[in-house]
């Protein structure tokens, strides 16, 4: 069996790893999203986001709670939010860009919901089962991240002369952040082997499927695979995510330990 | 505490019958499913709970107000498991719960439709409208639109009846 040949300490770093990539994204994607209470267009959509950060932020505490107990060090899902700088958090660049306007927090939300839908759905196959019972239950909230993601890029896109011109330029920007979703390395390569997480490039063609009917039918041109961003998964980030540790971490950070 | 005195877990349950959700306090905690085992251990009484939606604020709330019920009955020794598997379901809410929701004004979820949005998109798309026919709580027409796919909770979404105008929740299937 492939599993018995990985070293135990090898592979609970490993893990701790994972969780932290998959914990982190949920977290400063939910952050980001969570800027605009009180700001959207109108009031059900602001209801709307806000929603959709509360859920990520959940899951946050499960998978970030995991990667406390993966690494057996005592340390909390708080912990690891508010008390790790900015080269420890493993969150891919896509989800620190910055909100910009309605339609480009959107699109970034589709293209992230997209794949995260169909990470979760493999990872309820995880032979890990603590992994697996978390992907269950986030898989659910994401379908009807995705469901609301998806709709709302086709009636912009499909909209009119300037949502349009603003969607197409949102993708446009986005798209060189998409790749960094399916790059693997070596982290990865135990894990894939342990049959706990698929293989990233796995998650590609679903993604692309889903992907392109949707942006068919908002009438939106897919841009060209160029250069792809990299480097959030292994700690090198852009200047955006300073700022969002200093407002998130801020009171954790001048007044240690504080509760409410 | 004495094993004589214990109450039983089916007296357990019934105490639990009575303890309403914080957000839609018209249903019990029973009524939405959400526990999932009453037992005793020792001389420690075992309540295993499910969360509804990951982030839901209830959550501690939920557990707060479960562990005061128990411990006004005399309980001192109650501990509570998260159980997260499997996943809530709106299916496991109650057939009286959902009557109870339905008198209060928000539309109940259907049985036995929870399954993935993305499927759910697809056949809306082929039949050229929704597969489910969500009825308004007010006036019972079925003449329903969605306005948004979240609600006052991340458990429900909005809706609005085209006859009688009436905006109304519908607590979505999970």
């Amino acid at each position: 069996m492939a599993t018995a040949a990985l070293d135990p300490a090898a592979r609970q770093a490993a893990l701790h790893e994972f969780l932290l990539r998959v914990g982190d994204n949920a977290l400063i994607l939910g952050h980001r999203v969570s800027e605009w209470c009180g700001h959207s267009p109108v009031l059900e959509e602001d209801i709307a986001l806000a929603n959709t950060a509360l859920d990520l932020i959940g899951q946050t505490q499960l998978w970030l709670g995991l990667a406390g107990e993966a690494e057996g060090k005592g340390r909390s899902a708080d912990d690891l939010a508010y008390l790790r700088d900015g080269y420890e958090f493993r969150n891919i660049l896509l989800v620190e860009r910055p909100n910009g306007d309605f339609g480009k927090t959107l699109m970034r939300q589709f293209l992230f919901d997209a794949w995260h839908y169909l990470l979760l759905k493999a990872l309820k196959d995880s032979s890990d089962t603590r992994i697996a019972d978390i992907a269950e239950k986030a898989f659910k909230e994401v379908s009807y991240h995705l469901d609301r993601s998806r709709d709302l890029i086709i009636r912009l896109g499909d909209g009119t002369a300037e949502s349009h011109r603003r969607m197409q330029a949102a993708l446009d920007e986005l798209w060189p952040f998409t790749g960094e979703m399916f790059m693997s390395d070596a982290m990865d390569g135990e894990l894939v082997e342990a049959g706990i997480v698929p293989a990233p490039q796995s998650l590609k063609a679903g993604w692309d499927e889903i992907v392109a009917e949707a942006l068919a039918e908002a009438t939106l041109k897919r841009p060209a695979d160029g250069y792809m961003h990299k480097g959030g998964r292994r700690g090198v980030h852009t200047e955006h995510l300073g700022y969002i540790l200093a407002e998130m971490q801020f009171l954790q950070r001048a007044y240690p330990g504080g509760t409410w | 505490m004495d094993p004589a005195l214990r109450p039983s877990v089916d007296e357990v349950w019934h105490w639990l019958a009575q303890v309403p959700d914080p957000e839609i306090p018209v249903i019990s905690l029973t009524d939405l499913g959400i526990i999932r085992d009453v037992a005793w251990q020792d001389d420690t009484l075992v309540v295993t709970v499910t969360p509804t939606y990951s982030g839901c604020p209830a959550t501690t709330v939920i557990n707060l107000d479960i562990e005061t019920a128990l411990t006004e009955r005399g309980l001192s020794k109650v501990r509570l498991e998260r159980r997260l598997s499997p996943a809530w379901t709106t299916d496991w809410i109650s057939a009286e719960g959902r009557e109870k929701l339905k008198a209060y004004g928000i539309a109940p979820p259907i049985d036995g439709t929870a399954a993935d949005g993305v499927l759910m998109k697809r056949i809306d798309r082929l039949s050229g409208r929704s597969n489910l026919t969500i009825a308004c709580p007010r006036c019972g027409s079925t003449h329903t639109e969605k306005i948004s796919q979240f609600g006052s909770t991340p458990c429900k979404a909005s809706y609005r009846c085209t006859d009688c105008l009436e905006p109304f929740d519908y607590f979505k299937c999970i």
